[in-house]
């Protein structure tokens, strides 16, 4: 019961920070609702019982997009412009992308369903196992970086991929043979 | 953001807690919530607070680019090194058993270890390298601008 109220709260509140981002101007305040919109769904994954993923959805959505978000904001204006197009075909286009995505949710098995594909799965095994293999108390670690080692390292190589991809695109890192003519550049 | 005493004094307080609560997470990663991703952005986020209120070219005094930009590449190194030194063993690639033949469960434990501390070096150096990349482009705004 209470758990219910809970969630309904949070999602009412989420729902409302969504609609407070989209009427907003101010780009300064966009992004800080971003980060309260962070920060909620992270509380949702508390109460779903995924405190990994919340921390994950804590640290980096609501902390470090946040100052992500506020350094693009200083490159950028700080107002939104305002559009003169009408809204209609957006929305009429999000209203059904909307609605197949809950007609796509009605065919998912319920919240803590026994026989979701998600627990009679691997899951199970890997619960039934890992005591015994690793012996170390938090599984989803276990999962992460041992069972699925290979996928845990193929998103270390994502996340350094993006890294570099940020650095090529946006950090004005030149190529070290023109290092002289970039010293002449700066102090001029 | 020279004139505000209260952010600098408390950042200096925040800061070494911060640091401290991003290798709580990371070791104490398997027995509770967290672990290399989680602890690479609490440790990136100790350094961009830094740089925030202190001011860009302290933080690089303290981190410089050069070595935020290696971090990023080392902890990719870190973690496939392990997979590789496994293999030298004669284990599979990422096989943590090869750690501690005689007792396999005790590898893991080191295995893990490893792969997360490449995993925490990695998320730290890309972190920090994207804030400096885009605070680097133009100094920061000024206070009256907000």
């Amino acid at each position: 019961m209470i758990e219910t109220f809970i969630n309904l709260t949070l999602f009412v509140m989420l729902v409302a920070t969504a609609v407070a981002i989209t009427r907003m101007r101010r780009l300064f305040g966009v992004t800080m609702m971003a980060g309260v919109f962070s920060l909620l769904s992270a509380m949702l994954f508390v109460t779903l019982d995924a405190v990994d993923v919340a921390f994950t959805e804590a640290a980096v959505g609501a902390g470090i997009s946040t100052v992500l978000m506020l350094s693009t904001l200083t490159l950028t204006s700080r107002i939104e412009k305002p559009t003169t197009r009408s809204p209609m075909v957006p929305l009429i286009v999000t209203a059904i992308t909307g609605a197949a995505i809950i007609y796509g949710t009605l065919d998912m098995p319920n919240f803590g369903d026994a026989n979701s594909p998600a627990q009679v799965g691997v899951a199970a095994r890997y619960m039934a196992e890992s005591p015994a293999d690793i012996g170390i108390p938090n599984v989803v670690t276990v999962v992460l970086a041992s069972y699925r080692g290979f996928d845990t390292m193929g998103e270390t190589a994502v996340v350094f991929t993006a890294g570099a991809g940020v650095l090529m695109l946006i950090s004005g890192l030149r190529r070290r043979r023109r290092k002289d003519s970039n010293k002449k550049e700066e102090t001029s | 953001m020279r004139h505000h005493l209260i952010l600098r004094v408390v950042t200096k307080l925040l800061i070494g807690p911060i640091i401290l609560f991003a290798l709580y997470v990371q070791f104490h990663g398997d027995f509770s919530p967290g672990g290399g991703f989680q602890a690479g952005v609490i440790m990136a986020v100790a350094f961009i607070l830094y740089g925030i209120v202190f001011g860009l070219e302290a933080a690089q005094h303290v981190f410089p680019a050069w070595l935020v930009h290696k971090l990023m590449a080392l902890g990719v190194l870190i973690y496939a090194g392990t997979g590789v030194f496994s293999l030298f063993l004669g284990y599979d690639f990422l096989d943590y058993g090869a750690f501690s033949p005689h007792h396999p469960s005790h590898g893991q434990h080191w295995g893990i270890l490893a792969v997360e501390f490449g995993v925490l070096v990695t998320v730290t150096g890309v972190m920090v390298a994207i804030y400096y990349a885009f605070a680097m482009r133009r100094p920061a705004i000024s206070d009256e601008e907000w």
